[in-house]
């Protein structure tokens, strides 16, 4: 179905979405093909199917699914959209897999300006283009005023895992490295400066990356020496890591003076009372590497440009309480704990 | 970090750690009680304590305005969002503190009561403005520090002739429950209590200055350094207070000099004292009813009282009989002592109000401390 056919263009430019645009009817056909067929433009999308259909090739498939209700839409560093395509990558590929297929499910506040609508639908056509990914199924739901706070995208990602590779989160063992691949809490700073009631100044603007290719070089460089890959979004590092080490089994004892932190995240962070490996990231990631090979591993991450302040911060120990511990800048040690209550709500 | 990195430097914190390692007496211990919730998250959160001699033990006091604010108060503010015609403002910590049958705001807030996270009392005067048919209440809550704020926010609010705004008032008094920790019978009586010296408050001391803290000194022959918050504030105080002890001392020394004078903020002292006077008494979880610890809002000022406004009384409410935060608030237990701590008392789910706040003793303990308490527990 081509825009043709329509008795009048959308107005993109002053246009707002209606409870009509999410009925199934023309109205609807139209803002699907004039907008986010145009952004996400591919073979499978211009066959107008309720599905696509796709080869499988040899290996093991790996899928996941996410929802996107940041709050504001639009960030420093990007919007919902090329969060949304970042983040579903992200989850693929932390188990070592390549990213082949998304989808993507809006559920769109009436109201919604289409302009706007187009910025996020491009971001993430732009997004997954350079991903080398294709957005290949969606849907549309249009809800009232009032029940939905503008746009929630929800998407689902689906890539292919080479034989060999069984990275999971119970998979550290005792003497592992923790490597990072950058600077923490960048995402959060930045969507943080840009809530109404604390708005701030800042050159700190999100992270938000696809992974992908950082973590090809690291799979090529440490192979099966790679036990556990994750990204550390809601809750930060302090999150994945005790999540690791309750699927693992032990602890991690690490070096604060090691983690790599932005000083004006850093400065942020102490002005409202926060802690960077508390605060959401949305392009790094958190490695447990075999001893042997998490040198290798590490030169391979810092000569990639996602990687470039990667770090190694710590190291897996054996405790049956499962405690992360940190040894602070001060010289004396301190429990990393979950975060407990709500930092920031709505931060992807 | 500039400005604050001066001031976590390990080398000096060794430099400092080994001076108070050569002159403690190994024949005497040293308890200390810092009495601010800030000086409890630096000590946990910069593992201070791995850098003490064993015979130097820190006492977590009760100055987290959050985790002494009894659940009665909770109640009331859930009264207060009953009303339709209410939006209540409060600062974030608050919104989990439990009220007497477990209700928090937050839930509350779930249910549909209009309870908005503020960071400032100036979000209150945006939200009266925005919304003049509104009752805007702004809970106020907090030692000295936080109340020049709340006396500037009616200031405005009489000024813009915000009629919608009013303020329902918590703030509390350091150096009335200070006394009260040091002539409370029941720590007297059962000896659970032996502090040795107290570090004083940083930010309340700016406002209030040192000179409060003098008559208390004297009366009960306690050294008080007040300190900053950063970690070798800490220190540089312990290291003060131990000099106090071995030299038999007990004066107010101020380790906080690059703010704090023995005056104090005279403009911000006569801003409160103009709109604020004390009450009768004033419960504090932990403490009880505490005289001349609390502050309410003068009879010429009642239109901005929420209190008066809506008519809500005081109640007083139990606590869990199980929870041990009075006695922890006091010194005499630590949070490990309490049956709850825990296993059903921890962050997620606070049964006492020491482990709603990060500033808690409690909470502190969970979040950053635990691991040393777990070693005493199980020596290996």
């Amino acid at each position: 179905m081509s825009v043709k056919g329509y008795q009048r263009k959308l107005d993109v430019e002053n246009g707002r979405v209606d409870l009509s645009h999410g009925s199934g009817g023309r109205a609807m056909a139209q803002l699907i093909s004039g907008l986010f067929h145009q952004a996400f433009g591919n073979e499978w999308l211009a066959r107008c199917n309720d599905q696509s259909a796709f080869d499988v090739a040899a290996g093991r498939m790996v899928m996941t699914t996410d929802g996107y209700v940041v709050s504001p839409l639009f960030f420093p560093g990007g919007n919902i959209g090329s969060l949304a395509v970042h983040g579903t990558i992200n989850d693929v590929a932390m188990s070592g897999a390549r990213p082949l297929y998304l989808s993507a499910s809006f559920i769109i506040e009436e109201a919604f300006r289409f302009s706007d609508l187009k910025v996020i639908a491009e971001s993430m056509g732009a997004a997954a283009r350079a991903a080398g990914v294709y957005i290949i199924a969606g849907d549309t739901k249009v809800v009232e005023r009032g029940k939905a706070d503008g746009l929630f995208i929800s998407t689902t990602g689906i890539g292919i895992v080479a034989d060999g590779l069984d990275l999971s989160a119970d998979k550290a063992r005792v003497g592992d490295r923790v490597l990072v691949s950058g600077s923490l809490g960048d995402h959060g700073v930045a969507i943080m400066s840009k809530r109404q009631n604390v708005a701030f100044q800042t050159e700190v603007v999100s992270d938000s990356a696809a992974l992908h290719n950082l973590v090809a070089v690291m799979v090529a460089a440490g192979g099966s020496s790679i036990r556990v890959m994750r990204d550390p979004t809601r809750g930060g590092l302090a999150a994945t890591l005790n999540e690791i080490a309750h699927q693992s089994d032990l602890g991690f004892r690490l070096q604060e003076t090691s983690i790599p932190v932005k000083p004006a995240v850093a400065a942020t962070c102490e002005l409202l009372g926060l802690d960077p490996i508390h605060v959401a990231n949305e392009g790094k990631l958190v490695a447990i590497v075999a001893p042997d090979l998490a040198d290798a591993v590490l030169a391979a991450m810092k000569a990639h440009p996602l990687g470039s302040d990667a770090a190694d911060i710590g190291e897996a120990v054996a405790d049956d309480r499962r405690f992360v511990q940190m040894a602070t800048g001060f010289g004396g040690r301190r429990i990393v704990d979950w975060l407990w209550g709500e930092q920031l709500p709505r931060i992807c | 970090m500039k400005y604050a990195d001066e001031f976590r430097d390990q080398a000096i914190a060794q430099r400092i750690a080994r001076a108070i390692g050569a002159e403690v007496s190994s024949q005497r211990a040293y308890r200390f009680m810092e009495f601010c919730g800030g000086h409890t998250h630096a000590i946990s959160r910069y593992g201070l304590e791995d850098l003490l001699p064993a015979n130097v033990r820190m006492i977590h006091g009760p100055g987290c305005p959050v985790c002494v604010l009894p659940a009665s108060r909770i109640d009331m503010a859930i009264r207060l969002v009953d009303r339709p015609e209410v939006t209540l403002c409060v600062y974030g910590d608050l919104l989990r503190a439990p009220g007497s049958q477990g209700q928090s705001l937050l839930r509350a807030k779930a249910l549909g009561a209009d309870i908005r996270m503020v960071y400032s009392t100036l979000d209150a005067i945006r939200l009266a403005e925005q919304a003049p048919s509104r009752e805007v209440v702004f809970f106020a809550i907090g030692f000295e520090t936080t109340t020049p704020p709340t006396a500037v926010m009616i200031r405005i609010a009489e000024r813009k002739r915000l009629k919608g705004l009013s303020v329902f008032c918590n703030h509390v008094l350091t150096p009335s429950a200070m006394h009260s920790i040091l002539e409370n019978p029941k720590i007297r009586d059962t000896g659970g209590i032996p502090i040795d010296g107290f570090i004083g408050p940083a930010h309340v001391s700016t406002i209030i200055g040192t000179q409060p803290y003098e008559p208390l000194a004297e009366q009960f022959g306690k050294p008080i350094v007040i300190a900053g918050f950063e970690p070798l504030d800490v220190m540089q105080a312990i290291l003060m207070l131990v000099r106090q002890v071995n030299e038999d001392r007990y004066e107010v020394e101020n380790q906080y000099s690059r703010a704090v004078t023995r005056e104090g903020n005279r403009r911000a002292k006569e801003e409160v004292s103009q709109i604020f006077e004390p009450r009768e008494q004033f419960e504090w979880r932990g403490l009880g009813l505490v005289p001349n610890s609390g502050l309410k809002l003068k009879r010429a000022y009642a239109q901005f009282d929420a209190e008066t406004r809506f008519a809500i009384h005081d109640l007083r409410v139990a606590d869990n009989p199980a929870c041990e935060c009075c006695a922890i608030l006091r010194g005499a237990k630590r949070p490990v002592e309490c049956k709850l701590f825990g296993t059903v008392c921890t962050p997620e789910t606070p049964i006492g109000s020491c482990m709603v706040s990060s500033e808690g003793a409690c909470a502190a303990y969970w979040t950053y401390g635990r691991v040393r308490d777990e070693q005493l527990r199980r020596p290996s």
